[in-house]
């Protein structure tokens, strides 16, 4: 039995990917799976403190790849899910600790250990660290924001994908991908501000697995490091429950895209 | 849409221009994609080149590689500045 292994990444930074990689690996653990996430960030670690497991952080990745710690010893056990685990990153400035062999050995041995997903948080850009969090992928998440450089760095990115992973030099099969727009405002949209998601869309040939509405309650969940689909009373804490369900094959439609109507007075005095 | 809204400006609508610029830049950045490594060196090359008869500028130059059954077509145009009056450069 073999984890699928999906990729979180974007090109852009800032764009929601541990935001998204805490949620998604939250929701596949509360659909039942066993699941690990992984910090490819090294040097900037953070995927941490979006779980709320920050002070908990004794070995890292970077140490399992050099042989200082055991898979076991470094993986930490989600307070709220027992079947959820993060493996954060190094907070070396050490560019080069991780290496296409010790990421493959991490991925197998939790393959090993029984998990169903492995959930890979990449860091921004496409140097090596972005690389090989994608190089093993299945699944590829790509986060995208309705904002030009956004959209722009992301099809470099599903460029790579189709080029520079495993699935592609192996030619085993495309790796299946998933565009994942968030900080989408309809407001906004419907003033004609903002990208839509049609056209992100129509520019990127692709359609979305999920729309993510900007809202005030992911900066809230940050805050108090719980990962934000556990807010049910929040419009992005349930789009990302719908994402989930997408990437496990459900179908649900999309939800949250349209501007909410305005009141009377709304009407008459704007606003 | 209310009544006091006659006395904000309204912006004007950017979206539209973000999905032209981002149509235009992505079919431009796709094509190049997986093409040989020296087609920017090629590209500015041969700008030099034409620069010396007539004045263009380098977005006029387009180099596509093409793959056909078993070869690659390597093609090149150059969109030439209209020019007023009489003569036309061919």
């Amino acid at each position: 039995m073999t984890a699928e292994i999906i990729v979180v990444t974007s090109g852009k930074g800032g764009v929601g990917k541990t935001t998204t990689s805490a949620s998604l690996a939250t929701g596949l653990a509360m659909a039942g799976k066993k699941v690990a996430v992984i910090d490819f960030d090294v040097g900037l670690r953070n995927l941490d403190l979006i779980m709320g497991c920050e002070r908990r952080v004794v070995y890292d990745f970077v140490n399992v790849v050099h042989g200082e710690a055991t898979l076991k010893q470094a993986l930490i056990k989600d307070k709220r899910h027992d079947n959820l685990y993060v493996l954060a990153a190094s907070q070396t400035r050490d560019k080069d600790a991780l290496t296409q062999e010790g990421v493959e050995k991490v991925l197998d041995g939790l393959s090993e250990d029984g998990f169903d997903y492995v959930v890979c948080d990449s860091p921004a850009g496409i140097e090596k660290g972005a690389h090989l969090a994608m190089y093993f992928a299945d699944h590829a998440v790509v986060v995208v924001n309705p904002e030009v450089s956004s959209v722009r760095d992301s099809d470099r990115i599903l460029g790579l994908l189709s080029s520079k992973t495993r699935r592609a030099e192996r030619g085993d099969g495309a790796i299946k991908q998933h565009l994942l727009l968030t900080r989408y405002n309809p407001v906004r949209v419907a003033a004609g501000e903002m990208l839509s998601v049609k056209d992100v869309e129509e520019i990127l040939g692709i359609s979305v697995v999920g729309v993510i509405p900007e809202s005030e309650n992911v900066l809230a969940a940050s805050n108090a490091g719980v990962p934000v689909i556990l807010d049910a009373d929040s419009q992005a804490g349930l789009a990302y429950g719908d994402t989930v369900a997408r990437v496990l094959g459900e179908d649900r439609p999309l939800r949250f895209l349209d501007a909410p109507k305005k009141g009377f007075f709304q009407r008459v005095f704007g606003g | 849409m209310g009544i006091l809204d006659f006395l904000k400006r309204k912006p004007e609508p950017s979206a539209g221009i973000a999905k032209e610029r981002l149509r235009i830049i992505v079919a431009q950045e796709r094509s190049a994609r997986g093409g040989p490594d020296y087609l920017p060196l090629l590209r500015s090359e041969l700008l030099e080149v034409i620069k010396k008869y007539v004045h263009v500028d380098l977005d006029a130059i387009n180099i596509n590689v093409e793959r056909d059954s078993g070869h690659e077509v390597l093609e090149l145009s150059v969109a030439l500045p209209e020019i007023k009056g009489a003569t036309q450069a061919t």
